[in-house]
């Protein structure tokens, strides 16, 4: 299979001259780009667009050493229909769970069109050999995800292992066979907006499907800024080979507000054609309840107490 | 698609009276003369009120009222002076959300800008020279440095109420008191500062407003009673009024256009860079004396960098100022309009490309879209003459040096941008370039405590941080 720039990784050093000739990020103007952008104001009909559409880019997570099957059915439950009392409410875009999970959220979403993603490759630290990390992948895929959550090497990242990173994404995407992948970069580690840049740009030569911000084990988590930096590369990496990424904030989004920036950055960085949940997710678990909340809000007029919401 | 629906910020929460008078010892008059103003709105052709237009025996009244009550407020402690001018800074920011609605009705510009820049300017500017006042011991000017009588200042329809704040503070910490002339298009922030002052008790006649136009200007600068004139405004305004005050011993500071040069290097970061040059030129417009009007980027990056800036141009919202999700208002006067199209069209006509991105024009009211021009030459008029608004002139250069041998070349010097990743190039570049601001991947970022002013002829003296007390001191 060739990705395209496939070429600039032969070596670490030809990888290496690459990454680091993109341009830099300013790190203070990116910030003052990402606040501006929050203060945007989106209201009635535009509000309620937002809604519906945060709700379908959500990808319910569960990610505790206590999950268990009766857990991940129930949040299934709710990712088919996240208000059992509005059936104009979308079903989120897909759940997210470890892999031995993922058979049991496989049969509990059947016919749904909800997705099934797993997080894979010694999730969330990726400490392990490339067998594991290889293994783990095959059989999520085998249990049925259609979606793989890797994370990338970033000991290897940082130590300047450009290539190391590169192979072991392409081996997890070869694994994946037809399978989605999104590679979390886990922006919390690598501190820089310019490492964020590079490592966003890694992800998509070595053939990454979507780039993802952070497992969520890590502070901090997303934020605008660096999603802002993401959206950039994405941007710039089709115009420079025509093929789209798409982009994954995940951890730390718990409101409808938090969601809506997210989406006008979208919308004012990437562009329009990302406002699809094939081509930008949101990572959350708490958000739903408050997008339903402010659902609801707006077709009422008045706020639900917590309990009128399901916790599953 | 994703559509932000309208989300304009309401007006309700201003009370514009009809018509207005002059603020003159703490009171409103009449002015003498029979002639009034209508100032409308630029986004609607609205007329919003009707204001005085002060005559001579008005401006005369004024500076005679600033010169009764110099004596006490220039003996007053410097701490009791603090307390009025730290006071007025709180009501400022509690009336913020009124004053910055008032701003973009009259001004035009976004009420993004007024409300997150505008205001909060404001208000710093009070608070950082409430703070001088009974420090000027320290200040570096002399033990008991003293202030110089009675300032007229007269100041744009750009930055109205900003423009006051940077005028106004300064002076009041110093112990001076203040003739003010709001300019004729955007009086109405400075008539509501006055309600200020008397809503902090400010003591009559330390600060007086006359509004009026060019005339009223120019009898406030050559009464024989004002001690300092401060300007800000256009060049050829402000060489009239350095000729008229030449042999006098009246102080003068001006502060006038400029025809500023943002420089991306190379290695710039592109994202940030496309940000700051947006920034740079299409902020309130272009009305900006130190908009980054020309920008100078490297040969060797040139075709991204426009390429990303046009793309970054498509996303620019232009409409109702009131708006909270506009970034480009409207021009401020149907006179100012008429100018940028002149300067547009000697563009075209001199060989430059122009472009714009698709954006709908708003019917009513003075509007003109984002414009860049490409091809640009140094001996265009678009690259020389002050175009204030939102028209920007790219050229390119080859080598460093010759990056600022252009960003040089030009009769101005207020501000310049330098765009690297190297600091050591930053720095090179910084030290040779002519110009009292420069700013270094950011643009049309202020502080008070950071001090503001022109080389050649932009002007002379500084506004802003400690220097900007020597301006309203006996030194």
């Amino acid at each position: 299979m060739t990705t395209p720039l496939a070429e600039v990784a032969s070596s670490n050093s030809t990888l290496r001259a690459f990454l680091h000739g993109l341009p830099g990020v300013d790190r203070v103007g990116a910030d003052a780009r990402a606040a501006m952008l929050g203060t945007r104001s989106i209201k009635t009909t535009a509000k309620k667009q937002a809604v519906d559409m945060a709700i379908g880019m959500v990808d319910l997570t569960t990610l505790e050493g206590a999950d268990t099957p009766g857990k991940v059915r129930a949040m299934c439950a709710k990712a088919m229909r996240p208000d059992p009392g509005d059936a104009s409410v979308p079903p989120v875009a897909a759940v997210c769970v470890y892999p031995d999970l993922v058979a049991t959220a496989v049969s509990a979403l059947t016919g749904s069109g909800v997705k099934v993603a797993s997080v894979a490759t010694s999730f969330p630290s990726g400490r392990s050999s490339l067998e594991v990390k290889v293994t783990e992948t095959s059989l999520a895929v085998a249990a049925g995800a259609s979606e793989i959550d890797m994370v990338i090497d970033r000991g290897a990242f940082l130590a300047g292992d450009y290539l190391k990173v590169y192979e072991e994404i392409v081996a997890i995407k070869k694994a994946c066979g037809d399978t989605h992948l999104k590679v979390i970069l886990e922006t919390g580690e690598l501190a820089t907006y310019d490492n964020v840049r590079r490592a966003s740009w890694l992800a998509m030569i070595a053939g990454g499907d979507f780039i993802k911000t952070s497992t969520g084990k890590v502070s901090p988590a997303a934020t605008l800024p660096v999603t802002l930096v993401m959206l950039e590369a994405v941007r710039d990496f089709r115009a420079a080979t025509g093929r789209q990424v798409g982009v994954k904030p995940a951890g730390g989004i718990r409101t409808t507000k938090d969601a809506i920036k997210y989406l006008v950055l979208v919308n004012e960085t990437a562009g329009p054609d990302w406002l699809h949940p094939d081509w930008f997710r949101l990572g959350a678990s708490s958000l739903l309840n408050d997008l339903l909340m402010q659902r609801q809000k707006m077709a009422t007029g008045r706020y639900a107490g917590p309990d009128y919401f399901t916790l599953d | 698609m994703f559509e932000y629906a309208p989300a304009p910020e309401s007006r309700d929460i201003v009370d514009i009276r009809p018509s207005y008078g002059l603020f003159i010892n703490g009171e409103w008059v009449e002015p003498q003369g029979e002639e009034r103003h209508k100032t409308v709105n630029p986004a609607t052709e609205e007329v919003l009120a009707e204001v005085a237009w002060a005559g001579e025996a008005d401006v005369d009244r004024a500076v005679q009222a600033a010169a009764k009550a110099f004596p006490a407020w220039s003996g007053m402690p410097g701490a009791e002076r603090a307390k009025y001018l730290f006071r007025i800074a709180r009501i400022i920011q509690e009336r913020a959300r009124e004053l910055a609605v008032l701003e973009t009705l009259d001004n035009g510009k976004p009420i993004r800008e007024s409300r997150d820049v505008d205001l909060p300017l404001v208000a710093a500017h009070f608070f950082y020279y409430a703070g001088w006042a009974d420090k000027l011991a320290y200040a570096g000017f002399g033990e008991n440095p003293r202030p110089l009588g009675v300032a007229g200042q007269v100041i744009p329809w750009n930055f109205p109420l900003l423009m006051l704040a940077w005028k106004i503070a300064p002076a009041l910490a110093c112990g001076n008191t203040v003739v003010l002339k709001p300019a004729e298009t955007t009086p109405l922030t400075a008539l509501a500062f006055a309600e200020i002052c008397r809503q902090a008790d400010l003591p009559p006649g330390v600060v007086n407003i006359v509004t009026g136009a060019g005339e009223t200007g120019a009898a406030l600068v050559a009464h024989p009673g004002v001690d300092k004139v401060a300007f800000t405004g256009s060049t050829e305004v402000g060489r009239h009024i350095a000729r008229s005050l030449a042999g006098t011993r009246k102080k003068l500071t001006l502060e006038l256009g400029g025809k500023a040069a943002n420089i991306v290097f190379e290695d710039a970061p592109i994202d940030q860079a496309v940000e700051g040059v947006v920034n740079g030129i299409f902020f309130n417009q272009g009305h900006v004396c130190c908009a980054g009007s020309r920008l100078l980027v490297q040969e060797s990056v040139a075709a991204d960098l426009l390429e990303a800036l046009k793309r970054r141009l498509g996303t620019l919202r232009l409409g109702d100022p009131l708006d909270k999700n506009t970034d480009i208002g409207a021009i401020n006067s149907a006179e100012q309009l008429a100018k940028i199209r002149e300067l547009s069209e000697a563009g075209e006509a001199e060989g430059a490309e122009r472009w714009s991105p698709s954006c709908p024009i708003p019917d009513r009211g003075y509007w003109f879209p984002p414009t860049l021009f490409t091809g640009v030459a140094q001996s265009h008029r678009i690259a020389r003459e002050e175009i204030f608004g939102p028209v920007l002139s790219v050229l390119t250069f080859r080598t460093p040096a010759e990056a600022v041998e252009k960003a040089n070349n030009t009769p101005y010097g207020l501000s310049a941008g330098v765009w690297t990743e190297k600091g050591s190039l930053m720095l090179w570049a910084a030290s040779r370039l002519r110009a009292g601001v420069v700013w270094s991947n950011t643009f049309n970022r202020f502080d008070p405590a950071s001090p503001f002013g022109g080389f050649k002829e932009s002007g002379y003296g500084r506004e802003g941080g400690r220097h900007g007390l020597e301006a309203y001191l006996a030194v």
